[in-house]
């Protein structure tokens, strides 16, 4: 018996060998790189071995990075929001709405299939519709809401909100679909019968059964968003900031030490804020 | 059937505004892209044209377009197929205790939230510090998987949550090996979701911007070249661009979709051979 324990201990390891290398090559050993030469040195062309906290304290020394990160923050409060109440309709809607399988996997595809194409030619693709002469701004013309096209539609913090909204949406509904595909619906009927209206129903029986599904899809929206760099660089035509920028910028400048500073600022924030939310839920559970 | 409530129609008009919200503008470019010569990046089209067609295969106007995407193809199957198997194997791992087996699912929620900017950056550094060149085959290939490996590792999850350990008891009892039990009955029971598996490595490896962009060499990926276009080319072709690889996309998506669909018919209509070995 004992024996049979410790055979089937090592299968798993084997079969979660090839996993645990990859991850442990390719995540564990670039985050301790990062970590490392964050305390180095650097010259205009080259960066040196060092132990020193000058990028650390240049960090946190500048107002910048207090603005930057505030900035970031924004950005993720503000389409967690967004993509909080549109995911949560979307899903409710197919889940509660659509009355047959075959029409709820349909429906559900036609959510999903933009997350399988390019992040950046779907930006691109509000070019037309958001650009000065675009496709809002002449329809508003000639409704006569606006005189003059509006400048702040492409390049500006509504038009990376936008995007935001537009890429991540589906993380929020497909965790919350999930959840509410698994509530009982004797539940909801044992509810009306017990006299509940349906904003009761809603608030009182299914949000605190999707909340698992709340959380998983907000720990993806917010760590997605909070890691950005992309973008916010390119809806917002470089004339916004967040943390993922600041360090593009300076990979850019090649100080790399500087860029690995505020990297480990910003994953310790992420995991902070992940380990906050993962508190509220147990993901392994609930898949 | 109960009459549809007002509510319904409520919803669904929120529905039909996301789709449109979602898709609109992918359609716009898709129609833009059939610009005529004279027309800009905006409406109204001055006539249509397969011109920006036209320009992509146009060795000069552009740069490397076909180059790339060859390798994003590459890269993607490579991929696709490492994280099927990889994700396959340790889902198997993760349906037993074994010690670590937290520490690696944390690293796996690690690999799925960090930025990837830092997978980028810290890949890069590693391997320009210890004397490496970055390859897109090489470290791009890597810190791809990072990315590709934790949702085939979840949807593992979301499988084995489901299945039903009868069939590997039965298989068991009938003196099956535990290599016979995986090859005759777990894996034709979970197939179509490694089709699943394989479509989510494939477009995320194909679309990957992020964690290649540091990572990928002197020889860029699709999406990276899309990148560098936009910062200098003003011209309709960025849509033809656009379109022809959200249209390879959709392909892609197409053709893992009806695998699975044939799959699961498949599996529905001979699944059961009960009575066939009655003579």
């Amino acid at each position: 018996m004992q024996m049979g324990r410790m055979r089937a201990g090592a299968v798993a390891w084997l079969q979660a060998a090839p996993m645990a290398l990859v991850l442990l090559v390719f995540l564990v050993a670039p985050i301790v790189m990062i970590a490392i030469v964050s305390f180095w040195r650097a010259t205009e062309f080259s960066i040196i071995p060092a132990f020193e906290f000058d990028n650390y304290e240049f960090l946190f020394g500048s107002p910048v990075t207090y603005r930057v990160f505030l900035n970031t923050f924004k950005y993720a409060l503000i389409t967690w929001a967004f993509t909080f109440v549109i995911g949560f309709t979307v899903a409710y809607f197919l889940a509660f709405h659509v009355r047959t399988l075959t029409w709820q996997i349909a429906l559900f595809l036609l959510c999903t299939i933009p997350f399988w194409t390019s992040n950046i030619i779907r930006m691109i693709s509000w070019i037309p519709f958001l650009g000065r002469n675009g496709i809002a701004n002449s329809a508003l013309i000639s409704w006569g809401v606006i005189d003059e096209p509006l400048d702040w539609l492409l390049f500006s913090d509504f038009a990376v909100i936008l995007a935001f909204v537009h890429l991540y949406t589906l993380f929020m509904v497909v965790p919350i679909f999930n959840t509410m595909m698994r509530i009982d619906k004797s539940l909801i009927e044992a509810a009306r019968d017990a006299g509940a209206n349906g904003v009761q129903i809603l608030w009182n029986v299914i949000v605190p059964l999707c909340k698992p599904g709340i959380m998983i899809g907000s720990i993806f929206v917010i760590t997605l968003v909070m890691g950005d760099f992309i973008t916010v660089r390119f809806m917002s035509g470089s004339q916004s900031a967040n943390v993922g920028r600041l360090i593009s910028n300076d990979i850019a400048l090649l100080q790399y030490p500087s860029a690995a500073a505020t990297a480990v600022v910003l994953l310790g924030t992420v995991l902070i804020v992940i380990a906050i939310m993962l508190r509220f839920v147990d993901i392994r559970k609930e898949l | 059937m109960e009459p549809r409530s007002r509510s319904f129609y409520v919803l669904a008009a929120i529905f039909a505004l996301f789709l449109l919200f979602l898709y609109g503008p992918t359609l716009t470019i898709g129609i833009l892209s059939f610009q005529g010569e004279g027309g800009g990046l905006t409406f109204p089209m001055r006539g249509t044209s397969l011109h920006w067609f036209r320009d992509l295969f146009e060795q000069q106007a552009v740069g490397d377009i076909w180059g790339s995407f060859r390798r994003s193809f590459a890269l993607g199957l490579m991929v696709m197929v490492t994280t099927v198997v990889v994700s396959v194997m340790g889902g198997l791992a993760f349906r037993k205790r074994f010690y670590g087996s937290n520490v690696l699912f944390y690293l796996i929620i690690t690999s799925l939230v960090i930025p990837s900017i830092l997978i980028s950056l810290g890949v890069g550094l590693m391997f320009s510090q210890s004397g490496l060149t970055v390859h897109w085959a090489t470290s791009g290939f890597g810190a791809q998987l990072t990315w590709t490996l934790p949702f085939g590792l979840l949807i593992m999850f979301a499988v084995f949550n489901r299945f039903d350990k009868s069939y590997e008891e039965a298989a068991r009892d009938l003196g099956a090996t535990p290599w016979q039990t995986l090859r005759h009955v777990v894996l034709p029971i979970i197939a179509p979701s490694l089709i699943g598996v394989a479509l989510f490595g494939f477009t995320l490896s194909y679309d990957e911007f992020a964690r290649t962009l540091l990572t990928a060499g002197s020889y860029n990926t699709l999406p990276l070249e899309i990148y560098g276009m936009t910062t200098n080319v003003t011209t309709p072709v960025l849509y033809a661009l656009g379109t022809l690889t959200t249209v390879f996309s959709l392909l892609m998506i197409g053709v893992f979709l009806c695998v699975t669909w044939f799959a699961t018919r498949r599996r529905a209509a001979k699944g059961s051979d009960a009575g066939s070995g009655l003579v």
